[in-house]
C-alpha cells in the first residue's frame, strides 16, 4: 500500500515538471513532437529507476563525505549504457534526441531523487519512487509535447486533428517551448488549486 | 573571419539558452536580481572556457588515446565536477575579491547543462583546441547575455500586477518565450555573414 502510495507521489503531488520545475532542459529541449517527449521521458525513467535502486542499495557502504561524486558515478553509468542501447535499437529517436541522452547526467531530478529518496529508503520502495517520478516525467513530456504538436503541425503522435496549413510553426520551434510550458504549469497550477 | 562569424553565431542565431535549451535551469534560477546575473554569467563564462580547455585534453589524450570513448560522459562529468571544485578553492586562496563575487555561483555551475553539453559539443563538432575555446566563450557570452536581459525583464515584472494562476515561474517562461522570439530575429544572420565572408 505504501509503494503505490510513493508511486501516485511521484506522478501528482511531486510531478518533477510541474510541481518541483526540475529538469527543465530535456523538458523544453526534446518536445518538438508527442513522441519524442514520451522517448525523452522513458530513457530519463530508466535511468532513474536503474540509479536509484543500486543507490539505496549500496548507501550503507558510502562514506557520507564522498556520497555525491558516487551518485554522479552510478548515474554516469546507466547513462551511458542507455546510450549505446538507444544507439543500438533506436537509431531514429537516439539521433533526434541527439545531446540530451549524455545530458541525462546533470539533469536535476536524478541526483534530487538520489539525495531525498533513495539514501534513505529501502531499494523496494526507491524502486516505486523511480518508476513514480519517472512516469510523472513522461506524463508532462508527453502532454507538452502533444500540445506543442498540436498547436504547431496539427497532430498529434502524428495523427492529423486539422490541417497543417492553420498550425502555428512558433509553437515546434523554441519560442513555442516555453509559452505553452508557461501556460500548461498556470493551467496545472489552477487545477491543484481547485 | 571563422572566428568571428563562430562568435556572432553563438551568441545571436543560436543562443545556448533561448534556441538550444541548455542551461534552463539557472536561466530561471538565478534570474531575479540584474547583479546576481551578472556574477553568475561571468562564472559560467570562466568554468565553460576552463572546462573546455581540460576535457578538449582529456578527450584527445586519454580516451582516444586508450580507445576509451565511450567512457566519454562519466569522465567529463567528474573532469568538470573536480574542475569547479579546483577553482573554488584556488579562487579562494588568490584572489578573495572574485571568489566574493563568484563564489557562491560555482556549486552551482556542476549540474549547470551547459557546461557539459559544450564539451561534448566541441568534440562532436570536431573543432581544434582554438576554434573550441572561441567557441566555448562566445557560447558562454551568449548565456550571459539572455540571463542579464532576462533578469532586467524580471526586475520590471515584479512590480506589474500579474493574474494569480500566471504568477512565479508560468509568467517567467512566457516572458522567456517572447525573448526567444526577439532573438529568432538573428535567424539567417549567419548565412548572411559566411556569404559576405565567403566562406561557403
Amino acid at each position: 500500500m505504501s509503494n503505490l502510495k510513493v508511486l501516485i507521489n511521484g506522478i501528482v503531488n511531486e510531478n518533477p515538471t510541474f510541481v518541483l520545475l526540475l529538469g527543465m532542459c530535456p523538458t523544453l529541449g526534446t518536445t518538438s513532437s508527442a513522441e519524442n517527449g514520451m522517448g525523452m521521458g522513458l530513457a530519463t525513467m530508466f535511468v532513474l529507476i536503474c540509479s536509484n535502486v543500486v543507490i539505496s542499495a549500496i548507501k550503507n557502504l558510502v562514506p557520507d563525505m564522498v556520497r555525491i561524486p558516487i551518485f554522479v558515478v552510478v548515474i554516469a553509468s546507466f547513462v551511458t549504457i542507455l546510450d549505446m542501447l538507444m544507439q543500438a535499437y533506436v537509431p531514429d529517436l537516439y539521433k533526434t534526441l541527439g545531446l540530451f541522452i549524455p545530458l541525462i547526467v546533470v539533469n536535476c531530478i536524478l541526483l534530487g531523487r538520489a539525495e531525498a529518496f533513495a539514501c534513505k529508503n529501502s531499494p523496494v520502495a526507491s524502486f516505486f519512487d523511480g518508476l513514480g517520478i519517472g512516469l510523472g516525467f513522461t506524463i508532462a513530456l508527453t502532454l507538452l509535447g502533444a500540445v506543442r504538436e498540436l498547436l504547431g503541425t496539427g497532430k498529434v503522435f502524428g495523427l492529423e486533428i486539422y490541417p497543417e496549413q492553420y498550425g502555428m510553426l512558433t509553437f515546434v520551434l523554441a519560442p513555442g517551448a516555453f509559452i505553452a510550458l508557461g501556460f500548461l504549469i498556470a493551467i496545472v497550477n489552477r487545477l491543484r488549486k481547485a | 573571419m571563422e572566428y568571428v562569424l563562430i562568435f556572432i553565431t553563438a551568441i545571436f542565431v543560436n543562443n545556448i539558452v533561448l534556441s538550444q535549451f541548455l542551461g534552463i535551469c539557472p536561466f530561471l534560477g538565478v534570474s531575479k536580481k540584474v547583479e546576481t546575473a551578472v556574477g553568475m554569467g561571468m562564472a559560467v563564462t570562466f568554468v565553460l572556457v576552463l572546462a573546455t580547455i581540460v576535457t578538449f585534453v582529456v578527450q584527445k589524450f586519454v580516451l582516444d588515446a586508450f580507445g576509451l570513448e565511450y567512457l566519454q560522459t562519466i569522465a567529463f562529468i567528474l573532469v568538470i565536477a573536480a574542475l569547479v571544485q579546483m577553482v573554488e578553492i584556488i579562487l579562494k586562496k588568490v584572489s578573495p575579491a572574485l571568489y566574493q563575487a563568484l563564489g557562491v555561483f560555482l556549486p552551482l555551475i556542476t549540474t549547470n547543462c551547459c557546461v557539459l553539453g559544450v564539451a561534448i559539443l566541441v568534440i562532436q563538432k570536431d573543432f581544434d583546441l582554438l576554434t573550441g575555446i572561441v567557441y566555448a566563450f562566445s557560447t558562454a557570452l551568449g548565456f550571459a547575455l539572455a540571463l542579464i536581459i532576462f533578469a532586467g525583464i524580471r526586475e520590471q515584472l515584479s512590480l506589474v500586477k500579474i493574474p494569480k494562476g500566471m504568477q512565479g515561474m508560468s509568467i517567467a517562461l512566457v516572458t522567456a518565450g517572447l525573448l526567444a522570439m526577439a532573438f529568432m530575429g538573428f535567424s539567417g544572420v549567419d548565412k548572411g555573414l559566411s556569404a559576405l565572408f565567403g566562406l561557403n
